[in-house]
This record gives C-alpha cells, structure tokens and sequence, in this order.
C-alpha cells in the first residue's frame, strides 16, 4: 500500500506541473455549467409573430389581443399582403404567421364559421410544434369565449357541465430546460476527468517510456492500477464538487434527494468509467490516439445514447435497446431522481445495481488487459 | 562466482524465434558487453533476463533467481536503464529519486544515504528542486543510472545507455560505470559504439537470435578471424574497393577513411596479390599493412558470414 500511496504522490506532482490538466479540471466544469445552463435552452418564451388581417374588424383585432395578452408572442408586423407574409417567415423573422380572412366578424356574427390560417415554420420541429400548440389554445379559448358571449346575448343559460384542469407542475415547476439539463452536466465531468484523463495519463507514460522503467521495478501490476486511478477518483469528486456547487449556488437547484446515495452512485458509475479509461489506453499508442478513442469511442455514444442530450423514449426501439449498455443512462436517471424528484435508493436501486454490475465488470476486464499488456 | 548465468534460453513468438538457444554467463563485478544488429534479439533477451518477459524454453539465473520461476524476486536484485531516459521529466530531480526510492521500499537513513549518492554521482548536490527536463542529456542520463541503482541491485542493466550523448559526456558515464564495478555490481550493456565494447571486460555477440561470439575483445579479434587482414593507403578508395570485392581471394572489405580493410580468405596466398591487382589498374597504393583486427572487422566478418 505504500507504493500506491507513492505513486499517488508522484500523480498530484504532475498535476501540478501540467497547465492542461488545470486547464480541463477547473474550466472545463465552469465552461460545460455555463453552456448547458445558458445555451442550451429549449424553453419557448417569445414567439415572434406575424398578422395579415384582412378583415380589420374590432373581433380581428380583439382576436390579435388575446396572442399579445398570453405572454408567449410578441407581433413583430402587420403585413399586407400573404406574400409579405411568407418571405419574412423564410427569412425567420417569424416563427408564426397568421390570416385571417376578410370576413372574420361577418361570419361568426352570422353563427357561422370562420377559417383561420397558421402558417409554422417547422425547421425547428420541437419549436414548432410548442409554438402552434400554444397558437391552438390561444384559438379555442377565444373561440370558447365567443361562444359564452353568444349563449348569454341570447339569454341561454348555459349549465352543461365543464372541465377545468387544475394543474400541478411537480419537480421542475417552472418547466426550465436548464433544471433538466445541468445536473447531468456532473456525468458528463465525471467522464471527462476519469476516462479522457486517465486514459491520457497512462499512455502518457507509455509515450516516456517511464512504464517500461516501471515494469523492471518491483511494483505489482495492481499496484500500478491503483496508482494510476486513485488520483483520477480525487479529482473527479473535485470537479463534481465544482459543478455541484455552481449548480446549487448560482443555478439555485438544490439536492433534494440523499447526498449519500449521490455520491455512492456517482463512486459505482466511476467504475465504469476508470475501467473505459484503462481499456482505451491499453489500446492507444499515443495520447493523440487515446483521446480520439475517448471522445468519439467512448464520450460521444454516452452523451447520445444516455438520455443526456435526446429522451431515450424518442428513439427507434433498436437503439432504445442499445442504451441499456450505456452505464451513463443509468447515472444520469440517478441524477435526475435524486437532484429533481428526491426519491433515492427505494426506487433506484435498479440503477444503481446495474452501474455495480458494468462498473465491476468493465474495471475488472481493463484490469486484467492491462496486466496482459505490461508482460 | 557467476551472477548471471543464461542456459539455453529461448523465445518465440508463434513461429518467429527471436531468442535462439542462448547461453552464457556473466561474472559477478564484470562490465559485460552484449552486441547485435537492430533486431537481432538483444531487447528480448534483456526484457526475459529483467523478468518482464516469460522464456518459452530454458532459463537464466539472475543474482541467483531463476527468471521463469520468481521474477518478482530478479526485479528487487536488479537495475534497469534504458536508451530513452526513463526519468519523469515534469518531476523535480528530488522528487525522481522520491519516487523511485519510494517504489524499491527504501526508508530511514538508508533512503538519505542512497539519495546523497545519487545526487552525487550526478552533480546534482544542491540542485534537488530543478526540474528535470531542464537537465542537459548527460546529467541526466547519470541521474537516470543513478535512480535505476539507488537500491543497490547487484546487477545492472543498461540497454545503449548512451545512444546520443555527446563524447566527453559518453567517456564520463563509462567512468561512472567502471566505479559500479568497481564496487562489485555487475553491469551488462548494449551498445552500438564498438569503441565502448572495448572497454567491457567480455563481450557477446548475437545475430538472429543466435549467439555467434563471445569472449574478450582481445580473444575476439584473435579467435574469429584466422585469416590475414590488410590496410590498404590508396587513391580512389571506393574503385579500389570494388575491384577488390570481385576478387576471389577476398572475403569482406570496409573503408575506413582514407583507408580500405581487406579481410583475405582461404584462397589467399600472398600480399603481391594485391600489389599486381592495383598495378594492373589505375590504382594508386601508397601503403599495405598487415593488421591485427579491430571489432569492427570482426563483427563484419562473423555478421556477413552469417548471411552467407
């Protein structure tokens, strides 16, 4: 044991020494929280939209209101004419146009009905799609409130029964990406630190020639093993640490589950991830290598296939299937009970017990190559 | 006493033999040159003799341990250096010899007295916090040695220790090698500089994986070449040369300089052979000599003997 501590002090010297290292240690977090937390934003809050009224009628224009008065658009020009209309949607200047045609009042007044175009720009399907539902409830509530009025000019009283949904919005209230998206950013660190630096830091090694002169010595391949990852485990906890608090602090989302259970699932993922780390350099010649192999091997599938960046729940079944190989899928639904939901081993421990399994598997078989390698 | 002592030892890889049947011994205290071409096999054998590498057949038994059956126990006896200095160059030179003190389980006084040692051997006393990429290549090749021994293994491994370093830093670090000796630690070492052969005690060469040579340099020289050796003084050294290659007295030529070697063979007769050949040419000799070999004839001899 006293080797590996040795060696573990000999690791943090070179830490010191290497600017690269504090480089993808200390801003890397900080970049990944500030991207994710900021840029990566699919919330809809503004909607720009354009209006062709033909009709210029007070129900046209009460109808126009009701888009102002919801908060979600913001009418950036009245045009007058459809072609108008349709080159400022090309150029993007809108997301929604809408017509409506010349006799909107006449009609309804008559009880009859009235067509109303939207036209969506539907580049951005996910945009799209939030911006015409939010165009469509705009619609049939004042088509409901037409109705009412109608009904009471006439004296009918209109007691059919209604619904009214009374909606609770549980763990993420206020329905922010950034709440979704940034506590994962702690999986996508831990990666990073224990399977791109690792991997790096052996090849490193290898590179020097300095294993060769450690294989000579009387260190066992386990100690070396040890040696190599301990380190790694410390920083990785460092930085989580780092993303966790920028995450509570500044992002103002708090753990509401067990800090315990947290980092006894971030520790069973860390398996899994050394154990990556180990494999890819006992694969690479060079660090040019190994770092290819990390990001497009081994970070890249994890961030696609994880439910990180994409909802697993849209994929085709077949790849639905794959992401059961990807112990990041299993972290970063620990992460978000844990840190949005609050619910803890009771109902994770599936996960958790599936990251022990690939985590010991994985460190295991890298183990041994490695061992196989050095002979 | 024998410190090493190789008996027939072989290595394959599927049906590639690197390793062929090798035996030898190696004197305790004795600077023990091993020589070969690129490839020949030498890195293989040292990698088994240091316990890194399993022997297909036979064995070797160094300091005593046998390399098949404990290498654990060879690696604690030995030391290793090889041609890339295997230092941690973003470590501080204290913190090298911390390290490498540290993975031999040195403690306590003794941990002080070998790290003095090392920094003395290299001229590095007072210099323990510079970092030791900023060493020049010749210091830091003794302090590579020097960490490599700061266990006190019996035997010592270098494998082309000095492959480029310049010459006085090259004669400076065969001093440090001779006062290992001289303390009774025996040294084995590659080297492509035939110069530097001379100076071990005995020497090996492989080819192939065979072992084709050993003894001193002196019994080298005399031993494996039975035939007559010249030196020939001449204009147009490279014609000369030609000419004397298609000659069927002649077995192998070398220039050196302004000179050509001829290493005769069994068809020769007497040195007018030579004299007629150039006259009949436009050759001009201004001196043949008959001489005692150098390595380097002999190792070109036994080498293109060996391809025949």
């Amino acid at each position: 044991m006293k080797i590996v501590i040795h060696f573990i002090k000999k690791e943090f010297q070179q830490f010191k020494r290497d600017p690269k290292m504090f480089a993808m240690v200390l801003i890397a977090p900080i970049l990944q929280s500030i991207i994710l937390g900021y840029a990566a934003n699919l919330d809809i809050n503004n909607i720009n939209l354009i209006v062709f009224n033909q009709d210029q009628s007070r129900l046209s224009r009460d109808y126009i209101d009701k888009f102002t008065h919801s908060g979600y658009f913001t009418i950036t020009k009245d045009v007058n004419s459809y072609d108008e209309m349709t080159k400022d949607i090309a150029a993007s200047k809108a997301l929604i146009g809408i017509v409506i045609p010349r006799d909107f009042e006449k009609d309804i007044s008559n009880n009859r009905t009235s067509h109303v175009q939207i036209l969506v720009d539907g580049s951005d399907g996910n945009k799209g799609s939030i911006a015409f539902g939010y165009t469509q409830g705009v619609t049939s509530n004042f088509s409901q409130q037409i109705i009412l009025e109608s009904a009471a000019r006439r004296g009918i009283k209109t007691s059919a029964g209604s619904i009214t949904p009374e909606v609770r919005i549980w763990y993420n209230p206020e329905l922010k990406t950034r709440n979704f998206m940034v506590p994962s950013i702690t999986a996508l660190i831990l990666l990073l630190t224990t399977t791109l630096l690792t991997s790096l830091a052996v090849v490193k090694e290898k590179e020097l020639g300095t294993l060769e002169q450690l294989i000579v010595t009387p260190i066992k391949p386990w100690q070396m093993v040890l040696g190599k990852l301990i380190p790694f485990v410390i920083l990785g906890f460092a930085t989580m640490a780092l993303v966790n608090s920028i995450m509570i602090f500044w992002f103002g989302i708090p753990i509401r589950g067990s800090i315990i259970f947290y980092l006894f699932s971030s520790f069973l993922y860390i398996l899994s991830t050394l154990g990556l780390g180990l494999f890819i350099s006992t694969i690479s010649k060079t660090q040019q290598q190994a770092m290819m192999v990390s990001i497009f091997g081994a970070m890249m599938p994890m961030i696609y296939l994880s439910g990180f960046a994409f909802p697993i729940e849209n994929m085709p079944k077949i790849i639905q299937y794959i992401t059961y190989a990807i112990p990041m899928r299993y972290f970063i639904t620990i992460i978000r009970g844990v840190i949005l939901k609050g619910i803890g081993f009771a109902d994770l421990w599936r996960e958790a017990l599936m990251l022990f399994i690939m985590g010991i598997t994985i460190l295991f078989l890298s183990s041994l190559r490695f061992k196989k390698r050095l002979e | 006493m024998n410190s090493i002592v190789v008996k027939n030892l072989t290595k394959k890889f599927g049906s590639f033999t690197a390793v062929d049947e090798v035996s030898f011994e190696v004197k305790r205290g004795e600077i023990f040159g091993f020589l070969g071409a690129n490839g020949a096999g030498k890195s293989t054998t040292i990698k088994m003799l240091c316990g890194i590498l399993e022997p297909t057949s036979g064995d070797a038994l160094v300091g005593g341990f046998s390399v098949a059956k404990e290498p654990d126990k060879v690696k604690q006896n030995i030391g290793y250096m090889s041609q890339r200095f295997s230092l941690y160059n973003d470590l501080t030179v204290e913190e090298n010899i911390d390290f490498f003190g540290g993975i031999y389980g040195l403690e306590g006084n003794l941990f002080e007295e070998r790290k003095k040692w090392v920094l003395h051997i290299a001229n590095l006393e007072g210099k323990e916090k510079l970092l030791t990429s900023s060493l020049p290549g010749g210091i830091k090749q003794r302090l590579a040695l020097g960490t490599a021994v700061i266990h006190k293994p019996q035997i010592v491994f270098l494998d082309e220790p000095t492959s480029g370093v310049d010459p006085i830093s090259r004669r400076n670090f065969w001093d440090l090698i001779n006062s290992l000796s001289a303390e009774n630690i025996t040294v084995l070492v590659t080297t492509h500089y035939l110069e530097e052969a001379e100076y071990c005690n005995n020497i090996i060469l492989i080819d192939a994986g065979k072992l084709i040579a050993e003894g001193s340099s002196k019994q080298l020289k005399t031993n494996y070449i039975k035939v007559p050796i010249f030196e020939i003084e001449c204009s147009n050294v490279v014609e000369a040369m030609e000419l004397l290659e298609k000659q069927d007295f002649v077995g192998e030529t070398s220039i050196f300089g302004n000179n050509i070697h001829v290493i005769t063979n069994e068809k020769f007769k007497d040195e007018s052979q030579i004299h007629n050949l150039c006259k009949s040419s436009s050759i001009n000799v201004k001196r043949i000599n008959k001489i005692i070999p150098t390595l380097e004839d002999v190792f070109i001899h036994l080498l293109e003997k060996g391809k025949k």
